[in-house]
């Protein structure tokens, strides 16, 4: 099983790399990808430098080219995935059946895994992405319960990579259009959900307020912890009641999972947080890297470490973490 | 054609596969009703979640065949998230069924319908002309653009479409925003999806979500989410037939369905005035309505000039 990191500049390729990862995934410095975020991400020549220090060391570099291309623009897409296969790298990671449909045209010899934000959820959607554009790799949307992952990779020749570790999308990736309700910008069209530039935040005599779009997200008192604003996490009325009516502001973490993790067949586990600082990805990547290694030695008895849980908790966006869909209870 | 001198084209309306869970009497009367308007193509099927069985595959064929004989389209609408080996059994079977055109609403539809003619639902990502012409190769015959995009997207788009393949508009009804695995209906119930109780019958058009500050925001409708505000392209009539639109589709919700689509052929045939018809559709959304995506803006504002 691959430990697939975030690297959301040069740094934080290198932490990742030094510090245990078998793979990194990257993105372009502009919307084809899906953590478009000013000040990120890389250009030319810090993807080649990227890339020869990961390949030095045996690790592997996918670039995420995970958005959806409209007509105006489509050339910053077939561009991204003809730079791509250019720097040598080990897997593109797509979304859009066009610009999927051109990457496997124009370069076959090319590794293309489907994006979570492709939302196969069931073998037949796999394997017409596969027949159709030769996947290597698809990445499920964080809605599938464990024993539906595991069924999954029993129906599919396509091997599976799960999220493990970061924020919690309780939404099928590639398929939720709240962010661009309330600002007129989303992941598939933008490559950011709740983009920054929408994002307010207010202190009023009622508290503290934060909003996307103008519109209220969340209020709550002075002093109580904020994470960053996202629809599906704020604080609403409904039937009556003030409540997080679709998630609390949890993170996910499949650390107490993973020996069925392993079990089930996963082919790698994906860190988020391209978005976050090297610091975080030097620390999740330590301690997966641990944490995979001692539960292959033996799964039967590994039990996460406390010190693990400690690290993670004080890197976790919010107070809680939670293993999310991968339980059936949380449906 | 230029987009100029197609002023006279007229878009055909569809409506849309009932989205809530009304009970199977509701359904049947609801059909009767819209039969006798002049709606043109009528989805059938349950697209939201697998547990509502009121009505089967078979009943759905049996809708098809009434619409079919009241001389309109009938079209097979499918889940939009498919996860268990039970919805994707239900949907090859449904997929199987070669009588009536299928609307697919997730990527495994596709693989189970290429090679003969279908629609892709607006929760199929189809946002490119590349996309389009990968899609018309394996028996695309019309899509409906994802809701977020608006004219500009449209625009390009039709302008590029392949031969024989139509585009078709949600024109009216609470948006479809987004799908997840919880169900929500039943979460903020106390209740977990596999033990529902089947509580989202108790919301016909969804439970509304509101700000802190009051402002109504969200519907939710089991695994779905949908806005509060009751998306509306009726002011922007005139562009819609410059550019070629063929079919704008209109969303059931429990009230003034029937009158709604009355006022949208109405305002196609020229016989009332698009301003007017708006200031009736507004009597009949339940938070208001929003059009903000067709102009490129936020999906929730509302304010295209008439």
């Amino acid at each position: 099983m691959e430990l697939v990191c975030p690297a959301g500049n040069l740094p934080m390729l290198k932490a990742a790399v030094d510090n245990g990862a078998d793979a990194v995934y990257i993105g372009f410095r502009d919307d084809t990808n899906a953590r478009h975020f000013a000040g990120l991400n890389f250009n030319d020549k810090q993807i080649a430098e990227g890339v020869k220090y990961a390949h030095d060391r045996r690790v592997k570099v996918f670039v995420a080219i995970n958005t959806y291309a409209q007509p105006k623009g489509w050339e910053r897409w077939t561009a991204a995935v003809d730079r791509a296969a250019g720097f040598g790298v080990d897997a593109i990671i797509l979304a859009d059946m066009g610009v999927l449909d051109y990457a496997a045209e124009r370069h076959p010899n090319v590794n293309l895994h489907l994006s979570v934000q492709g939302s196969a959820t069931n073998p037949a959607a796999i394997g017409f992405m596969q027949r159709h554009f030769g996947i290597k790799r698809v990445v499920v949307p964080r809605v599938l319960s464990l024993s539906q992952v595991a069924h999954l990779i029993r129906e599919t020749t396509v091997p599976v990579e799960i999220f493990g570790f970061g924020s919690l999308c309780v939404m099928v990736e590639g398929r939720c259009l709240l962010s661009s309700y309330a600002s007129g910008q989303s992941p598939n069209t933008f490559g950011a959900c709740s983009p920054a530039s929408h994002v307010e935040w207010r202190d009023t005599p009622q508290g503290q307020e934060t909003r996307l779009g103008g519109v209220l997200l969340e209020r709550r008192s002075h002093g109580e912890a904020a994470g960053y604003p996202t629809i599906c996490k704020g604080r609403y009325r409904i039937d009556g009641e003030l409540r997080h009516a679709i998630e609390e502001p949890t993170s996910l973490n499949t650390l107490d999972i993973l020996p069925d993790i392993l079990a089930a067949g996963v082919s790698a586990i994906k860190i988020e947080g391209r978005q976050r600082s090297t610091h975080y990805v030097t620390q999740v990547t330590k301690v997966w890297r641990e944490a995979i290694d001692s539960c292959k030695r033996n799964p039967q008895a590994f039990r996460p470490k406390e010190r693990w849980n400690q690290i993670l908790a004080q890197v976790s966006e919010g107070t809680q973490t939670t293993i999310g869909p991968y339980e059936r209870t949380w449906h | 054609m230029s987009a100029l001198n197609n002023s006279a084209h007229r878009p055909r309306l569809s409506l849309g596969p009932i989205l809530y869970l009304w009970p199977r009497e509701q359904v049947f009367d609801f059909y009767a009703e819209l039969l006798e308007t002049p709606v043109d193509v009528v989805y059938l099927g349950e697209t939201i979640c697998s547990k509502r069985r009121q009505l089967k595959p078979e009943d759905y064929w049996e809708l098809a065949e009434r619409v079919t004989a009241a001389g309109k389209q009938a079209v097979i609408s499918t889940l939009a998230l498919i996860e268990s080996d039970g919805e994707l059994k239900t949907l090859k079977r449904i997929c199987a069924d070669e009588r009536f055109m299928i609307e697919a609403g997730d990527l495994a539809a596709l693989d189970f319908l290429e090679g003969r003619p279908f629609v892709a639902g607006h929760s199929i990502n189809l946002y490119n002309h590349r996309t389009l012409a990968f899609l018309a190769e394996r028996g695309l015959k019309r899509w409906v653009m994802p809701v977020e995009l608006g004219r500009a997207t449209a625009s390009d788009l039709l302008q590029r479409r392949p031969e024989g393949v139509e585009c078709e508009l949600f024109a009216f009804g609470r948006l479809p925003l987004a799908y997840s695995a919880r169900c929500f209906t039943a979460y903020n119930r106390g209740l977990g999806k596999d033990n529902c109780e089947f509580c989202c019958g108790d919301y016909p058009d969804g439970v509304l979500v509101t700000t802190q500050e009051g402002q109504e925001f969200l519907s939710l409708n089991g695994i779905q989410t949908q806005s509060a505000g009751t998306h509306n392209l009726l002011p922007a009539l005139d562009e819609v037939r410059a550019l070629g639109v063929d079919l704008l589709r209109i969303s059931p919700q429990s009230k003034h369905t029937a009158d709604v689509v009355r006022t949208f052929a109405d305002c196609l045939t020229g016989d009332l005035d698009p301003a007017e018809g708006t200031a009736r559709l507004r009597d009949w959304a339940p938070s208001g309505l929003c059009d903000g995506y067709w102009t490129g803006d936020s999906g929730y504002k509302f304010g295209m000039p008439v």
